[in-house]
């Protein structure tokens, strides 16, 4: 089993096609909170989050005498991961199913990205050959 | 031979590249071995087993082997990878390779690396064939291939061929890819190798899948447009069908590709490629362009059109049209698609000659030239040239 990040994004503070009234809204949630419990019964699911815009965040960097604050994103872009689903997938196909029942509830397009490594970096050094 | 050890591996291994790696090993001792003590009864089951002890040994030396080797067991599908049967190259191989095709042309990948992976891994060509066909050099080829198999691996793109429910689909990539690769040598006959490299890939799919009617659609359809190419050029020029000596054809592939359609029409299950071989059949048939069945030609293009509504498939039945009912019929259709193909140099060709023919002489050559400004190939641009000689010609008094 392995994981994936399935992830949607805004463009400039908006996210394309994003529900606009209270009808839009709550046949929105209706359709994620059904995805999510199919996902739960499948024991797919394991985080799940929306992000506040890049607005609200900082980035710290480590310097010669201390670290230091910046506001902002990392990266200049119009384009910022908006939210996201940590899933399970046995292969990239099951990932792609899953990403496409996302894609379908949200209607938003939601990138794929397998994890290299998941978990405490402790747990993996365990695990690691010669260790 | 390459490609089956290499598919045969990468099953029991779970990783293309170091399947790669052992196969080529295999090969290396095979050049030293073979001229010495002789070919070995079973070739392929040979550079498979050597090949097979090569990656064991490297795993064991390698770190990331032990974390390979641990994985072994899913990989192979809870079967036992020691099992001697495991080896053997007559059923299972041909399975490898079909697994191997569908992870090759995964929709996840973009079409340039499903179609160097193809070349590469079913095709049997070396880096530097596959560089040279796609007019890169062989260290940017080499880099492609490797990021493609970095993502097959990162993602777990898997060894598999897809469930009944997404098989149509996929296929549908694969048949494309193979076609992609025979497009790519027909217009540039510094790649015409590529040509009898997609027929190749065609008849061992069709070995694979005897019953996908759509795999023998695609051979046929190759088939008969390669039986056409001997006519297709004179001293370097290009020859339109109704010019060619279709003497020149060659009618070995045409009696094959006649074969594979009429078994497909028994069947029953029409899909576009079955469908376009079936257009090509009635070409390859006819001894003049006059003899021609156009009448069939505008039904089974009437079929493509209703599973494939493109303009280009539009703009094919407008010639047929125009042939049966007359060049004003002809423009007409086209009328309808000329806006959605007004890059598309052969639109405008198209309708030139059938301008040409209507006696609209200034609006032929406006149309021809359009053309020639869009034409992609040298050989092209001369025809184009010719044609508004020509017309120039036509209205000259006699």
């Amino acid at each position: 089993m392995s994981q994936y990040l399935l992830s949607t994004y805004t463009v400039e503070d908006g996210v394309p096609g994003a529900p606009s009234s209270p009808e839009e809204m709550q046949a929105f949630m209706g359709r994620v909170i059904a995805l999510e419990a199919e996902m739960d019964e499948s024991g797919t699911f394991v985080f799940g989050g929306a992000l506040h815009g890049v607005d609200a965040a900082s980035v710290v960097r480590p310097s010669d005498a201390d670290v230091v604050v910046t506001d902002g994103p990392f990266a200049e872009s119009k384009e910022h991961i908006a939210g996201f689903y940590i899933i399970n997938a046995a292969d990239l196909d099951e990932a792609m199913t899953w990403a496409g029942k996302v894609a379908e509830a949200t209607q938003h397009p939601i990138e794929i990205r397998p994890f290299f490594a998941t978990g405490r970096v402790a747990d993996q050094v365990h695990n690691m050959p010669g260790a | 031979m390459y490609g089956q050890a290499v598919a045969t591996l990468a099953r029991v291994f779970g990783d293309i590249t170091l399947a790669e790696d052992a196969v080529q090993d295999a090969f290396v001792v095979a050049s030293d071995r073979w001229p010495r003590d002789g070919i070995p009864p079973n070739p392929a089951g040979w550079i498979i087993t050597t090949a097979r002890r090569r990656a064991i040994d490297d795993l064991r030396r390698s770190a990331r082997g032990r974390e390979l080797h641990e994985q072994l067991g899913a990989v192979a599908g809870g079967a036992h990878p020691t099992d001697d049967e495991y080896w053997e190259v007559d059923g299972p191989v041909s399975d490898d390779q079909l697994r191997l095709i569908f992870t090759c042309c995964h929709p996840a990948l973009r079409i340039e690396h499903q179609v160097a992976l193809t070349l590469r891994l079913l095709g049997g060509l070396t880096v530097d064939e596959v560089a040279r066909s796609f007019l890169v050099s062989e260290s940017t080829m080499a880099k492609r291939l490797v990021r493609a198999k970095y993502k097959i691996k990162a993602a777990k793109i898997p060894y598999r061929v897809p469930a009944d429910a997404d098989l149509p689909e996929r296929l549908r990539s694969v048949l494309s890819v193979v076609y992609l690769i025979y497009n790519t040598g027909f217009d540039d006959p510094q790649r015409a190798s590529l040509r009898d490299d997609a027929i190749r890939l065609a008849r061992s799919l069709v070995q694979l899948m005897p019953n996908e009617p759509e795999v023998a659609g695609l051979l046929a359809l190759m088939l008969l447009i390669e039986s056409r190419l001997p006519a297709r050029m004179e001293a370097g020029e290009l020859v339109l069908l109704s010019d060619q000596d279709r003497t020149k054809w060659d009618q070995e592939l045409i009696d094959e590709g006649h074969a594979v359609v009429r078994a497909c029409i028994r069947r029953a299950q029409p899909g576009p490629f079955q469908l376009q071989a079936a257009i090509q059949a009635v070409h390859c048939a006819a001894g003049s362009i006059a003899a021609t069945d156009w009448p069939q030609i505008i039904i089974l293009y009437n079929h493509l059109y209703a599973l494939m509504p493109t303009p280009v498939v539009a703009l094919n039945r407008a010639i047929a049209v125009a042939e049966v009912e007359g060049p004003q019929a002809g423009l007409a259709s086209i009328d309808t698609i000329a806006a959605d193909l007004d890059d598309y140099h052969l639109m405008h060709a198209t309708r030139a000659a059938m301008l040409r023919r209507l006696g609209q002489r200034d609006a032929a050559r406006a149309a021809y030239e359009r053309s020639a400004r869009l034409a992609a190939t040298e050989a092209d641009r001369r025809f184009l040239a010719q044609q508004i000689e020509a017309l120039v010609q036509d209205g000259a008094p006699t």
